[in-house]
C-alpha cells in the first residue's frame, strides 16, 4: 500500500509521519513518535489500555487508523502534566492508589479525563460506565472511581504536586 | 497468647522508658504513602518489558502447534528462511534439549522443555521461533515453516487420562499421574465413628487465566562477550535468571535478568514461558537483540492457568457443632507439564483444612496429566479451590443442623498457639474478630433485604511466603542491602519484585522506619539481577514479610554502625542511654530533645569510615516454622447479590472484608491489593470461565473470557484486624493473595441462603442457577404430592 504524509497533534507537538495507511493510531504514538506510555492488552478492542483523548474524546487508539487523525489533537498520558506538576486526575489517582502494575493507567486516565472534560461533575454510575471499556486486573476499580470523585469535587489544584 | 495480651505487653514496653520508647512506636508505618513508582507510571515514563527497544532489535514470533498431542516428524523451515527479512529461526534442535521446571529438587516435576524438540503435549506449545526486521515478517515467516507430525490420540479430562488404556502424555509416568500428595493426622476413620452427623458432597472448581494486562513479553541480547542480557515481564529475576542459566547451560553470573517494571504477575509469571526462552535462543544464534511479545490470544493459549479440580469432601460433625474429622480428595487436571502444579495441589489440600481446628484430616491429592494447556500457581495457589468447596459445606452442615454458622466456625475457629500437626503453627490469629464483624454486618443488613437480594459469607486463610526449598536455591530466601550516603539520601537493594503490589514502596516504608528517616529519602532498586541480591521473588505473599525482614535487619546493620558513631559524637553519654533515630533526628531515647540531625551523623559516620560509605546487610530464610508457612491471615468475606431468577443473572451489590494483615505496613498497598483480590476472586466466582474442547480452549479472548468491569463491581468496605504477627516485619503478615480465596464460595453461600440452591461448580454460570432453581421446585412439588397422598 502506498504510504501517506499526515500530521499529528499529538501533546500539543507537531508531527509529520509519513505512513503506511493501515497504521493504527496505537502504533503512530507509539513506534512511530515514539510515546511508549500508550499501552496495548489486546487486539480485540476490548481492554481500553490504548485510550487516548482525540479532539478531546476517549478513543481506543487501536480501533482507529492514524490517518483518519490527520490534523486532530491527540492527547497521552504524558501530555497532562505540565511543567512536572500533575494534573487534577493524575494526583487523584496517585492519593487514591488508582493503579498497581500500571499497565491500564494511562487508558484509565485518559477516559476519565474525557469524562471530566464533558461533564465535570459524574455521578458515581457514570464514572463507572466512562471505564467499563477499560480492563484493570489489580485494582478492582473502586479506586479509580474514588479518584475521580475527589477530581471532581475539586479536591485537587491544577498544576500542583 | 492472645491478641489481648500481646497488646497490653506491647504497651508495657511502651512505657519502660529506655527500652521502648521509639522502637514500638513506629511512625511511617500505615500512613498514607503513595507509591513510590506512582509518578512515572502516572505520567507514561515507566519503561515496561513492552516499551523496551534496542538498538538493531528484531522481532520475533512463536510457530505454536495446533495439535493437542502429536509427534513432530519434520520441521522444513526452509521457505521462511528464504523470504527477505527473515534473520533466523530456532527449533527445539537449536537448544540443549534439557528438560526444565520450577520444582528443581525433583528431577522428575522439571519436564517441560519449552521449544519442544520431539512431541506436543497441547495446543499452542511453541514449535518454532522465527526472528525478522519487523514483527510482520515474523508473522508471515511463521506461516511458511512446515511442520510434519504425527498425530496421536489426545486426552483432555483427568478421570480418563488416569485410565489405564488412557494415551501416555509423558514417557514412563503411568495412568498420567504427575504428583500425589497426601497430608494425614489424627484418626480420621477412628473420629468419624464418633460424628453424630457426616456430610458427602462433590464439587468441581473450574481453570482461570492470570490475565496480566501486559502479556508475557522479552527482549534478550546476547552479546560476543558471552553474557545474556533479558528485559522480561516476570515476577521473581532470580528465578529466571537461575532458570535460564540451567536451560542454556550457562553460568547463572553471565545471565542478567531485569525486570523493572511489570504489568501484572499473579502467579502466571515466575516460571520460564515461551517468549523469553525462544528470545534468548534467537538472539544467541543471531547475536542481535530479540523481542517477542504475545499476543492476548497467546497469552490465554499458551501460558499457563488456575488449576481446575475435581474436589471430593467428607466431614463428620458433632450435633452441636464440634468438628470430628474431614477427609478429602482431589483430582487436578495438571495439563501438559507440572509448572508450580505441585505446589498447588499440596496447598490445596492444606487449606481444606483452614481456618478450623479438625482433630483429625486426611487429604489426598492427584494430579494429572492431559492434553491441555498447562495449570499452575495463581493467586490463592490451590486455596480458593479448597474454599469454594469447604466454605460451601460447612454452610451447609450449619443449616442441616439447624446451627448458626457463624457460631459453628467460631467454635472451630483456628487461634493463636493452634499447631496444626506437623504442619504449621499459628502465631497470630484474627479470624474470631473477623466473625464478629462479619456477623454484625450480615445481620443488620439481612433485615432490610429487598427482593431477589441475598447475603453470603465465606472464612478464609492463607500463608504468608513459603517455606520449603523446592527451588534448591542455595541461597538464603530474602536479602538486602543498604547504603547510606554522605548527604543523608539512602539506596536500598532488594530482589524482591515490583509486579505493582506495591512491594518497592512497602521496602521502602521498612527501610525509612527502621533507619529513623523518610520515605523521600529512599531510592529503591529491584528486579535486576547484576545489581540486587537473591531473592525468591513475588509468589505466595512471601515478600512483605520475607524481604521486608531482610529490609529490617540490614538497617539494623547499618544503623549499628551509624550510631557508634553517635555515641563518640555526643561525649560523656551514660551506657545506659539508648540511641535512636526517628524522622532524621538522632536522639537519646529518653531525652528526645538531646541529639543531632541524621544528615550531620552520615557526614561524620562516612568520614570516620575512612569516606566509606556505610553499607548494612540483611538476610532471612524461615526455619523451624513448619512445612508451609512461617505465619498465617485471617479473612472473612461477605457478599450481596441479586438474582434475576428467570434468566438466573447475578450481580454484586454489596461486600464487606474484614481482613487479619498483622500490623499493615503500607495503608494504600493493603487497600489495593484487598480490593483487587476481590475482584480477581469474584470473577472466579460468576465469571471467568474457561471452557476447553478437544484440548482447544474456545474462549481465549477479551470479547468472550469474562472479567468484572467497573460496573459489576460493589462497593468494598474493609475492616482491618490489627493482630501482631511475632515473627513478621513489624508484626505484618499476608495481604496479596489470602482474599482471593473466600469470594466464590460467599457467593456459592448467597445463593443458598437466598434461594435454597447448592452450587457445586464454579464459576457459577446463569444455566446452572436456572437448572438448580428448577430442580428444586420440582422436588418440592414431588414432596408436596408425596405429602397430600399421605394426607389423605
Amino acid at each position: 500500500m502506498k504510504k501517506m504524509s499526515i500530521t499529528l497533534i499529538v501533546n500539543k507537538q507537531e508531527y509529520e509521519l509519513y505512513l503506511n495507511p493501515k497504521t493504527l493510531l496505537v502504533e503512530a504514538i507509539r513506534d512511530h513518535i515514539g510515546l511508549t506510555g500508550t499501552k496495548r492488552g489486546c487486539e480485540t478492542v476490548s481492554c481500553g489500555a490504548c485510550t487516548v483523548m482525540v479532539n478531546d474524546m476517549a478513543v481506543k487508539s487501536c480501533s482507529i487508523l492514524a490517518v483518519q487523525c490527520d490534523g486532530m489533537n491527540i492527547t497521552t498520558s504524558e501530555g497532562l502534566e505540565t511543567n512536572g506538576k500533575l494534573a487534577p486526575i493524575q494526583q487523584g489517582f496517585l492519593h487514591q492508589g488508582s493503579y498497581q502494575c500500571g499497565f491500564c493507567t494511562s487508558g484509565m486516565l485518559m477516559a476519565t479525563s474525557a469524562l471530566l472534560k464533558e461533564n465535570p461533575k459524574p455521578t458515581k454510575d457514570e464514572i463507572k460506565e466512562s471505564i467499563e471499556g477499560n480492563i484493570c486486573r489489580c485494582t478492582g476499580y473502586n479506586s479509580i472511581v474514588r479518584a475521580v470523585e475527589d477530581v471532581a469535587s475539586g479536591k485537587y489544584e491544577e498544576g500542583a504536586l | 497468647m492472645t491478641t489481648e495480651t500481646k497488646k497490653t505487653e506491647a504497651k508495657k514496653e511502651d512505657q519502660t522508658l529506655t527500652f521502648g520508647l521509639s522502637k514500638s512506636k513506629p511512625i511511617i508505618l500505615n500512613t498514607h504513602i503513595p507509591n513510590i513508582d506512582g509518578i512515572a507510571k502516572l505520567t507514561g515514563r515507566a519503561t515496561y518489558t513492552f516499551d523496551v527497544k534496542m538498538p538493531g532489535m528484531l522481532y520475533g514470533k512463536i510457530l505454536r502447534s495446533p495439535h493437542p498431542h502429536a509427534k513432530i516428524l519434520n520441521i522444513d523451515a526452509s521457505r521462511a528462511l528464504a523470504l527477505p527479512g527473515v534473520k533466523g529461526v530456532v527449533t527445539g534442535k537449536d537448544t540443549l534439549g534439557i528438560k526444565q521446571g520450577i520444582w528443581r529438587r525433583y528431577q522428575d516435576l522439571c519436564d517441560e522443555q519449552i521449544l519442544t524438540v520431539e512431541k506436543v503435549r497441547y495446543i499452542g506449545e511453541p514449535v518454532a521461533a522465527v526472528a525478522a526486521v519487523t514483527e510482520e515478517i515474523a508473522e508471515a515467516a511463521i506461516d511458511l515453516i512446515d511442520v510434519e507430525y504425527e498425530v496421536l490420540p489426545g486426552v483432555y479430562e483427568p478421570m480418563e487420562a488416569m485410565k489405564k488404556d488412557a494415551p501416555m502424555i509423558h514417557d514412563g509416568v503411568e495412568r498420567n499421574i504427575n504428583v500425589t500428595r497426601h497430608i494425614e493426622w489424627g484418626d480420621c476413620d477412628e473420629d468419624f465413628e464418633k460424628a453424630d452427623y457426616i456430610r458427602e458432597d462433590h464439587f468441581f472448581c473450574g481453570g482461570q487465566a492470570h490475565m496480566c494486562m501486559e502479556t508475557r513479553c522479552a527482549v534478550a541480547s546476547y552479546t560476543p562477550e558471552k553474557r545474556l542480557t533479558f528485559y522480561h515481564s516476570n515476577q521473581s529475576a532470580y528465578y529466571m535468571q537461575a532458570l535460564m542459566a540451567g536451560i542454556l547451560g550457562m553460568r547463572e553470573g553471565d545471565v542478567r535478568c531485569i525486570a523493572q517494571y511489570v504489568g501484572g504477575g499473579f502467579g502466571g509469571k515466575f516460571e520460564m514461558d515461551g517468549a523469553i526462552f525462544c528470545a534468548c535462543v534467537l538472539s544467541m544464534k543471531l547475536f542481535r537483540p530479540v523481542k517477542i511479545v504475545y499476543t492476548r490470544e497467546e497469552d490465554f493459549i499458551a501460558t499457563k492457568r488456575r488449576t481446575p479440580m475435581h474436589y471430593w469432601v467428607r466431614t463428620g460433625v458433632k450435633k452441636d457443632g464440634t468438628f470430628c474429622a474431614r477427609e478429602a480428595r482431589v483430582v487436578s487436571n495438571g495439563g501438559a507439564y507440572t509448572g508450580m502444579g505441585a505446589t498447588a495441589l499440596y496447598l490445596t489440600g492444606f487449606f481444606h483444612s483452614f481456618p478450623y481446628v479438625w482433630p483429625s484430616y486426611r487429604y489426598d491429592g492427584y494430579r494429572v496429566y492431559t492434553n491441555t494447556l498447562p495449570t499452575t500457581s495463581m493467586r490463592g495457589f490451590g486455596a480458593p479451590q479448597a474454599m469454594w468447596c469447604s466454605e460451601q459445606q460447612i454452610e451447609w452442615i450449619a443449616k442441616d443442623l439447624g446451627l448458626d454458622p457463624f457460631e459453628m466456625r467460631r467454635k472451630n475457629g483456628h487461634y493463636a498457639g493452634y499447631e496444626v500437626p506437623g504442619q504449621a503453627y499459628i502465631g497470630s490469629c484474627g479470624l474470631d474478630e473477623a466473625l464478629t464483624i462479619a456477623k454484625e454486618w450480615v445481620v443488620k443488613k439481612e433485615k432490610g433485604l429487598p427482593k431477589n437480594h441475598a447475603i453470603g459469607y465465606s472464612a478464609a486463610g492463607f500463608m504468608t511466603g513459603g517455606i520449603f526449598n523446592w527451588f534448591d536455591s542455595p541461597y538464603s530466601f530474602s536479602s538486602a542491602v543498604v547504603t547510606v550516603n554522605e548527604d543523608g539520601t539512602v539506596i536500598l537493594h532488594v530482589g524482591a519484585t515490583e509486579i505493582g503490589q506495591g512491594s518497592n514502596t512497602t521496602m521502602a516504608i521498612i527501610c525509612a522506619e527502621t533507619l529513623g528517616v523518610r520515605v523521600e529519602d529512599i531510592k529503591v532498586h529491584s528486579g535486576d539481577t547484576d545489581h540486587c541480591p537473591a531473592d525468591l521473588g513475588a509468589w505466595g505473599s512471601r515478600q512483605t514479610f520475607m524481604t521486608g525482614n531482610a529490609v529490617i535487619k540490614a538497617c539494623e546493620d547499618a544503623k549499628k554502625q551509624m550510631l557508634e558513631f553517635a555515641y563518640a559524637r555526643m561525649g560523656g553519654l551514660n551506657v545506659i542511654y539508648d540511641l535512636d533515630i526517628k524522622d532524621r533526628w538522632v536522639h537519646i531515647v529518653a531525652r528526645p530533645e538531646r541529639g543531632m540531625p541524621w544528615t550531620d551523623l552520615c557526614k561524620f559516620a562516612t568520614r570516620g569510615k575512612s569516606g566509606q560509605r556505610i553499607m548494612g546487610r540483611g538476610f532471612y530464610t524461615p526455619h523451624r516454622k513448619g512445612m508451609i508457612s512461617p505465619a498465617y491471615s485471617y479473612m472473612m468475606q461477605a457478599v450481596e447479590i441479586e438474582l434475576d431468577p428467570e434468566t438466573g443473572h447475578l450481580k454484586l451489590i454489596d461486600s464487606l472484608t474484614a481482613h487479619d494483615c498483622g500490623t499493615p505496613i503500607n495503608h494504600l498497598g493493603l487497600i489495593g491489593q484487598l480490593e483487587g483480590a476481590f475482584s480477581m476472586a469474584a470473577g472466579y466466582g460468576y465469571l471467568e470461565y474457561m471452557p476447553f474442547e478437544d484440548g482447544k480452549m474456545m474462549n481465549p479472548n477479551l470479547v468472550d473470557y469474562k472479567m468484572i468491569r467497573a460496573t459489576e463491581m460493589p462497593e468494598t468496605p474493609i475492616a482491618e484486624i490489627d493482630t501482631y504477627e511475632p515473627d513478621g516485619p513489624y508484626g505484618a503478615k499476608e495481604a496479596g493473595e489470602g482474599l482471593t480465596n473466600p469470594t466464590a464460595a460467599a457467593m456459592g453461600n448467597a445463593l443458598f441462603r437466598g434461594w435454597g440452591i447448592q452450587m457445586k461448580e464454579c464459576p457459577i454460570r446463569p444455566h446452572m442457577i436456572v437448572q438448580a432453581l428448577k430442580e428444586k421446585e420440582e422436588k418440592e412439588k414431588e414432596a408436596k404430592a408425596k405429602g397430600t397422598k399421605k394426607g389423605k
